[in-house]
């Protein structure tokens, strides 16, 4: 007897990863769920700042456009969405996807699920009086120090409510800050009906989100391992993993896809923005990477197996945005002979136009792109360095003032005329300034965040 | 007989010590957490980990990284995988959106790590 396995596909790995992706999990081979992560800390930052602009605004636009494609072969086939495009405004993506299925003519057919609650900014200073500091993870300053410039602030839900929206017969779950891990554990959770103390197999539906909410970094992309002969990259299956009741599973994808899925490549993925191994926190569980056991299964598919968890910790983390400043970057690029030289002399000519000018700045970064600028040092050129084709000047300004940075951008194209020969690579005009908005991260004890969950019918 | 079969073999003579960059022995993938990168590194064969654990210590790490990183480094051990994590402090010029610089999340401080070189015996 085949045991039941429930099949989660993991469609984006970041807002603006392939458009193509989601449609071929679901239209490629047999899928239960659609898992699609949109937020990145610098996600949050972006529709943040389009929320400040437009109320209205504020989460993934592009899931909607997507959700044009999909939702009639999602209901044709029976599959389920996960996603956490609601960003900073989960109401207004519900609401405009409820609109869309009306308009499909999938009125009564499309289930939303909307999973709230992770905004906190409303009781912020409540908390604050309340005297919980939510005091910087990596810094230790308390968030008073930054309160007046606060912009957002999120604390990460886990899987607990996404499970309840799928229970309430949600077809498409959208969600705000909810961990890129617990958008694959809910289902697994929901489907398989695992207790909340379960603790080894919520660490493994744990580890299974951790591998997929990447994307193709789980099956060949950005992949280091034998790179040049990972297969049909331009046709990459994107990872589902194939789950069991006992917590096993499989990361496979479907077949006829490229790109690879193996031991090695897995295990990248596995080591990705990880801290101690040991303790990996979600809201949902700890789960212990030192405990996962992978082998290769057959072609293009790992097993995953042996994963052990501890109970969750009370605390949930918080991710408070704030305006900190503002940024401009602007390049230029010096062609052969002496490409490294003219860049360098064009670097020094504009920090002395800067000083000059007066500007003040929190930092100056030049970059010499093709010559060092990723790796330093390390990098060591040596007679090469003399005789490259082309290096790219890449100066970055930073400053709490937008003047500063402002007048910088009109400093770029001056050295065109006025500065060291060969120059070129400048047809995109003067840099623009960037406000900076920098992230917090804070923790807060789990019974001061509440959790919403409302399931709409479209 | 290969030279190297040769000196494997023979009871006299020690081994020939080798140094090697970590890009022939181990894989990688970095990423970023705030103003921290991590870099989980990966032997390509198992048999190298005990290599790696000996030789890639967090102190020897911070050395390599010198100059580049502003803080400490610290590492934890997956055996299970026959892989090390690094965590580096003060990596990426405050992280995230404040950073000014091209690699502002770390993504490939994975490959800087791979051109220190380790000592291995052939």
């Amino acid at each position: 007897m085949t045991e039941r396995r429930v099949r989660v596909g993991g469609g984006q790995g970041f807002w603006g990863d392939w458009l193509e992706a989601p449609v071929r999990l679901v239209t490629g081979g047999p899928l239960d769920y659609l898992m699609m992560d949109y937020l990145a800390e610098v996600t949050m930052s972006i529709l943040q700042k389009q929320r400040a602009r437009d109320p209205a605004r504020g989460y993934a636009g592009d899931f909607v456009t997507l959700m044009e494609r999909l939702l009639p072969l999602l209901v044709e086939r029976r599959v389920r969405v996960i996603a956490n495009a609601g960003g900073v405004n989960p109401r207004g993506c519900a609401q405009a996807v409820a609109e869309l299925a009306r308009r499909l003519g999938l009125a009564g057919k499309v289930r939303i699920g909307l999973v709230t609650g992770d905004d906190v900014l409303g009781d912020l200073d409540a908390l604050l009086a309340r005297g919980h500091e939510l005091r910087n993870l990596d810094t230790g300053r308390p968030l008073q120090d930054v309160r007046a410039h606060v912009l957002s602030a999120n604390a990460y839900l886990g899987a607990r409510p996404v499970v309840e929206a799928l229970q309430g017969g949600a077809d498409v779950v959208i969600t705000g800050r909810v961990t890129d891990a617990g958008l694959t554990l809910a289902p697994l959770i929901h489907a398989f009906g695992w207790r909340p103390d379960d603790w080894d197999r919520l660490a493994a539906g744990t580890v299974a989100g951790h591998l997929i909410e990447c994307g193709a970094q789980a099956s060949g992309g950005n992949c280091l391992v034998d790179w040049a002969r990972i297969p049909d990259l331009a046709n990459v299956g994107y990872p589902i993993v194939s789950a069991q009741a006992d917590g096993t599973f499989d990361v496979v994808k479907h077949p006829g896809t490229g790109g690879r899925i193996t031991v090695a490549g897995v295990t990248e993925q596995l080591v990705y923005e990880i801290g101690d191994p040991t303790r990996y926190l979600t809201p949902d569980c700890v789960a212990d990477f030192t405990s996962v056991r992978l082998e290769q299964a057959g072609p293009d598919r790992v097993r995953v197996s042996g994963v052990r968890g501890r109970p969750a910790t009370d605390m949930v983390k918080v991710s408070v945005a704030y305006h900190y400043g503002y940024k401009a970057v602007g390049t230029l690029v010096y062609a052969w002979p002496d490409a490294l030289k003219k860049a360098k002399l064009a670097d020094r000519v504009l920090r002395t136009r800067l000083a000059d000018l007066g500007l003040r700045f929190e930092a100056i970064m030049t970059e010499f792109i093709g010559a060092g600028a990723t790796h330093g040092r390390l990098a060591d050129l040596g007679p090469l360095a003399a005789d490259l084709p082309e290096v790219q000047l890449r100066v970055g300004v930073r400053a709490r003032e937008l003047a500063p940075v402002e007048r910088f951008t009109r400093e770029i194209a001056p050295l065109i005329l006025s500065g060291p020969p060969t120059v070129t690579g400048y047809a995109g005009g003067r840099p623009k300034p960037e406000e900076i908005v920098a992230y917090w991260p804070a923790l807060l004890p789990k019974a001061e965040v509440r959790p919403v969950v409302d399931v709409l019918a479209a | 007989m290969t030279p190297r079969a040769r000196r494997a073999k023979g009871a006299k003579g020690p081994k020939r010590v080798k140094k090697v960059r970590l890009l022939e022995l181990a894989h990688a993938r970095s990423g970023d957490k705030g103003d921290i990168a991590n870099i989980g590194l990966i032997a390509l064969n198992a048999e190298d980990y005990p290599l790696l654990v000996r030789q890639v210590t967090a102190a020897r790490v911070a050395r390599h990284f010198r100059g580049l990183i502003s803080g400490k480094v610290e590492r934890y051990e997956l055996p299970n995988l026959h892989a090390l994590n690094f965590l580096l402090y003060g990596a990426l010029d405050g992280g995230g959106t404040i950073s000014l610089k091209t690699d502002a999340q770390g993504k490939v401080l994975s490959t800087a790590l791979l051109r220190m070189e380790v000592e291995v015996t052939r």
